[in-house]
């Protein structure tokens, strides 16, 4: 319900924001005689507030249409630009998320096992590193050394090796998602740790390594689950960034573009699956949360039976 | 009778960031098959620990500084990693104190019986399912097949006190340790569950170390009673000695602040000051800056275990010969008066 | 037992009734709450680090642009593009003024000229612009956060203290708001009201606030229930004295910690909006437009983006550092396990 509402008000912001852009290509002087016509016709512009917001909310939802592009490819609709786009970002992102976790999942797990060993510190250390310095200074770093000058993986984006040049990229967007994962799940685990049921579980005479795994991991990523939006959110900032750097075709950088030449069909556009994106994440989250914890999937299953 | 476990001059320290306490400062105790013994004193006396050093769980920062723990002809202080593990759940098992947090909430309860079966017995799948219901059962669980699949949240406090029960008796141990079973418990229920201990120990014939503070429980359950202060046995003794006839200023101080229900006239009594800090273990007699009866030499040099009994042992130097005559106080001597009067807990 | 074997005499067991041998409690001397803070915080070897880092990065930041006479803005057109030139240190062969292997000084005959990080295509020095920008960033990030502070601890309040209806109708909307991610509010907000230190402030404050009103909302929410409130009730003090002076100083530590995190992701995101084109218009110069400068010359000029990128990776590491010290020393609690 919120998250539907959600999406309602975002839509109802970007239908403002379109209506009150200085330069929006509903006013751009730019524009032919013709175009304007058509465009008067499309987005019914003729007519008054209200009946334009109910066809601009027609058009979006029903047909997915946020009009065309009119700077960076004239006259090409926004959904066709950002069809060839996404696809590249969406699958940089789900990379690094899943590379992030696991490394960092893995790290929270050493160092939450060996407390106060070497180990620990150095997740310690990598973790607030990973957390405090923003991704493109190591996309920065990465391209300048690894990419430039000991060409080890190309320097921009090749589209006919995508496997290869994805490698730094996903590396510099994980860093982030290692190092928040890695800090939530050894707190978590330590926790888990020094509880009750744990104690219970060594009581039974199961070894070091099935109380971990058996009875510590699970429920150490529980709360770990939470983090997910944040980093959504982080990916989301980071992919601008580095998309850029990498010169990766992706929705990111055509944003960058788009903001610098004012195409406002394309922001809005971009604007709006980037919150479509996140709402979706929200749910996920709240799916995940019921396969994982069966507290509250029993309480769901309770109220439905 | 067969004495089962042997415990001798066991000592046991922590290190902390303010240097090592001495938890246990020399432990002697035996435990004979079939019987209870509660291991009674104030927190921070050293009896969780000592339960601690028999599952071979104690935390990463004690260690077991002398002394010996006697099992099935091994040392348990000295077995390796691996030996202990075998052991742990399957001859030796635990119950802990709060089974609202000693199940673990994302596994089905009977899950985490199966586990104990599975990893002990070498029973295949559905062979360990159908023990763990008939356990859920034993333990006085209606609808076991229900239960089975489960959740902690679920069940209420009682019944988690129960499941846990069950997991430990999963493969008939030989001694089990009850870690303040009832302390987190409702009164009624409290009951319930002693009930169902004592019960299980006559089916079975289990060795049951009882730990608790609550004399009232441990009248109820125990056979004979070790008194424990400051990480020491100060006294031990059958229920009706260390009930009936104490000799430790501690023991007294203990059975002083019971409170009764009868005597509405009499203040509460509190042992006056508080345990002292094992980081440095005062010398002598330990209790004795709290005690109304401390003689000099308390302060001087550790009581020795005085005979009283062939069973009845307490260190205190108030048992010397040369001591003076030194009498339990007047108010507890009334109380006990009025206890043999009444019906005192033969067993 | 032989415990008779040993003789002890009559005198040792005299009976101590005085009360000298007794027990005594100690008093311990207390420590105010803020001492104790200050001394966990002391011990925390990350804390310091980060404390000593912030405070030399400020003074720098106020002590170096006056170090030389270029001005963030003046222009040397012949002084373009110059490699980082320290005098002593060049001797080492580090800051040296060379680029590529050829020492761009000799090369234009600029012997005596020392630019200590540089300078960019237009001649201006880097030294300067970096402890401008770094001016710039911080006053960004502390102006994001004292009005976020204001805001998220208002609306916390009220939400948490009147509760019922407005409180659910308050945090619906939050929910609603924390929706949008805050990439597409910030970017939006910032193209409407063109990139400026205000709007840009503006635009990190829209979302920063909801994390710090949750905070005060949920401490508010605790706290109310507490008897120390009802105390304070009965004794008939008014609802903005309860507020100020019983609830406000009790959640001070958390709104101080939240503040503490907010700043560098505060400086995080202006960087971010001047690297996508939305920051401060030249000549002004912050962290991030200068970054964004020196991308554009990575490959020939590498020089120019690593001093603003190490200061504000630095700067970032430090407030965590302190901010994570401040959370530990604050709430021992959350430490122990």
């Amino acid at each position: 319900m919120i998250s539907l509402a959600t999406l309602f008000v975002i839509l109802t912001l970007l239908f403002i924001l379109l209506e009150l852009m200085p330069g929006s290509p509903f006013n751009d002087e730019k524009l032919s005689e013709e175009q304007k016509e058509l465009l008067y016709k499309k987005y019914d512009l003729d007519k008054p507030l209200q009946v334009r917001y109910v066809t601009y909310l027609k058009n979006v939802i029903i047909e997915g249409d946020f009009g065309q592009s009119y700077t960076i490819q004239k006259n090409v609709d926004v959904s066709k630009l950002l069809k060839d786009r996404l696809p590249i970002s969406v699958r940089l992102g789900i990379q690094s998320l899943i590379v992030g976790s696991i490394i960092g999942i893995l790290l929270g797990v050493i160092a939450a096992v060996y407390k106060n060993s070497k180990w620990d510190t150095f997740t310690t250390i990598f973790a607030v590193i990973g957390v405090s310095v923003p991704s493109y200074v190591f996309a920065l770093g990465l391209s300048y050394f690894l990419g430039y000058k000991l060409k080890l993986f190309p320097f921009t984006y090749d589209i006919y090796s995508p496997v290869q040049s994805s490698i730094l990229p996903t590396f510099a967007l994980s860093m982030f998602v290692i190092a928040t994962v890695a800090r939530f799940m050894r707190t978590e685990l330590v926790e888990v740790l020094s509880s009750d049921y744990i104690l219970l579980a060594e009581a039974k005479g199961l070894n070091t390594k099935k109380v971990i795994f058996k009875h510590s991991i699970r429920n150490a990523l529980i709360p770990v689950i939470t983090v997910l939006g944040p980093l959504t959110v982080g990916l989301m900032t980071g992919s601008l960034v580095i998309e850029r750097i990498f010169g990766i075709p992706g929705i990111g950088d055509l944003l960058v573009t788009a903001i610098s030449v004012n195409d406002f069909n394309i922001i809005i556009g971009i604007a709006f699956f980037y919150s479509l994106f996140y709402i979706l994440m929200a749910l996920i989250i709240d799916t995940l949360y019921g396969v994982i914890d069966p507290r509250i999937r029993v309480a769901k299953e309770g109220r439905n039976g | 009778m067969e004495k089962i476990l042997q415990v001798n001059n066991l000592h046991v320290s922590f290190k902390t960031h303010n240097g090592m306490v001495r938890a246990i400062r020399g432990v002697n105790f035996d435990l004979y098959k079939g019987e209870t013994l509660a291991i009674v004193g104030e927190s921070g006396s050293g009896k969780s620990v000592t339960t601690k050093v028999l599952m071979g769980i104690l935390a990463k920062n004690g260690m077991i500084d002398d002394g010996e723990v006697l099992f099935d002809g091994m040392d348990l202080t000295k077995l390796t990693k691996q030996e202990i593990t075998a052991i742990r759940g399957k001859k030796i098992a635990m119950i802990f104190q709060d089974p609202m947090t000693s199940l673990n909430p994302t596994m089905t309860v009977g899950y985490q019986i199966l586990e104990s079966l599975v990893e002990h017995q070498n029973l295949s799948k559905k062979e360990a399912k159908a023990k763990a219901i008939e356990l859920i059962e034993l333990v006085g669980i209606t609808e076991p097949e229900k239960r089975y699949k489960q959740y902690p949240h679920q069940l209420s406090g009682g019944m988690r006190q129960r499941i846990v029960i069950a997991i430990a008796l999963a493969c008939n141990p030989r001694i089990l340790i009850a870690d303040e079973p009832t302390t987190a418990l409702d009164v009624t229920i409290q009951a319930q569950i002693l009930e169902l201990i004592k019960e299980l120990q006559q089916k079975i014939g289990l060795s049951i170390i009882f730990i608790t503070h609550d004399l009232g429980v441990v009248a109820n359950v125990a056979d004979r009673v070790a008194v424990m202060y400051a990480g020491k046995i100060v006294e031990y003794g059958t229920v009706q000695e260390i009930f009936l006839e104490p000799y430790h200023p501690y023991t007294w101080g203990l059975l002083a602040s019971v409170p009764e229900m009868e005597d509405t006239s009499n203040e509460l009594y509190a042992i006056p000051g508080a345990p002292p800090n094992l980081l440095e273990p005062p010398k002598g007699d330990a209790f004795a800056v709290r005690s109304e009866f401390a003689l000099k030499i308390d302060f001087e040099e550790e009581p020795p275990f005085f005979k009283i009994s062939d069973t009845h042992y307490a260190a205190t130097w108030l048992l010397h010969e040369n001591a003076p005559a030194i009498e339990m106080p007047a108010m507890l001597k009334e109380r006990i008066k009025k206890m043999k009067k009444g019906v005192p807990h033969e067993r | 037992m032989d415990n008779l074997a040993k003789k002890y005499s009559s005198k040792a067991f005299e009976r101590i009734f005085q009360d000298e041998k007794l027990q005594r409690d100690v008093v311990y001397e207390g420590l105010s709450f803020w001492k104790d803070v200050r001394l966990r915080l002391y011990q925390n070897k990350g804390a310091v680090i980060g404390l000593v880092l912030i405070l030399v990065i400020v003074g720098l930041a106020y002590i170096g642009p006056v170090m030389n006479k270029h001005t963030y803005k003046s222009i040397e057109t012949e002084h373009i593009n110059l490699p980082p030139r320290v005098p002593g240190l060049e001797k080492l062969g580090v800051f040296d003024g060379e680029l590529d292997g050829v020492n761009v000084y000799e090369q234009q005959g600029l012997d005596t000229v020392y630019y200590w990080f540089g300078t960019d295509n237009l001649g201006r020095d880097i030294w300067t612009r970096v402890w401008v920008g770094t001016q710039v960033s911080l006053y960004i990030a502390l102006l994001a956060v004292v009005i976020d502070m204001l805001i998220g601890m208002s609306y916390g309040l009220i939400s948490g203290y009147i509760g019922g209806k407005v409180d659910i109708f308050m945090q619906r909307f939050i929910e609603i708001l924390s929706g949008i991610p805050n990439l597409v509010v910030v970017t939006l907000f910032v193209m409407v009201l063109n990139p400026g230190i205000i709007s840009i402030s503006l635009a990190l404050v829209i979302t920063g606030w909801i994390g710090m009103s949750r905070v005060v909302r949920s401490q508010v929410l605790k706290l109310k229930e507490l008897d120390f409130i009802l105390a304070s009730k009965t004794l008939g003090s008014s609802k903005s004295q309860i507020i100020f002076r019983d609830l406000l100083p009790n959640i001070f530590g958390q709104v101080v910690i939240m503040s503490m995190f907010s700043i560098p992701n505060a400086i995080f995101y202006e960087s971010f909006l001047a690297f996508i084109g939305l920051g401060l218009q030249p000549p002004m110069a912050s962290l991030g437009v200068l970054i964004n400068d020196g991308y554009k010359s990575i490959l020939v000029y590498p020089y120019m983006i690593i001093a603003p990128v190490i200061v504000l990776a630095v700067l970032m590491l430090s407030f965590n550092l302190l901010a994570d010290g401040l959370r530990d020393a604050l709430d021992p609690k959350m430490k122990q396990n």
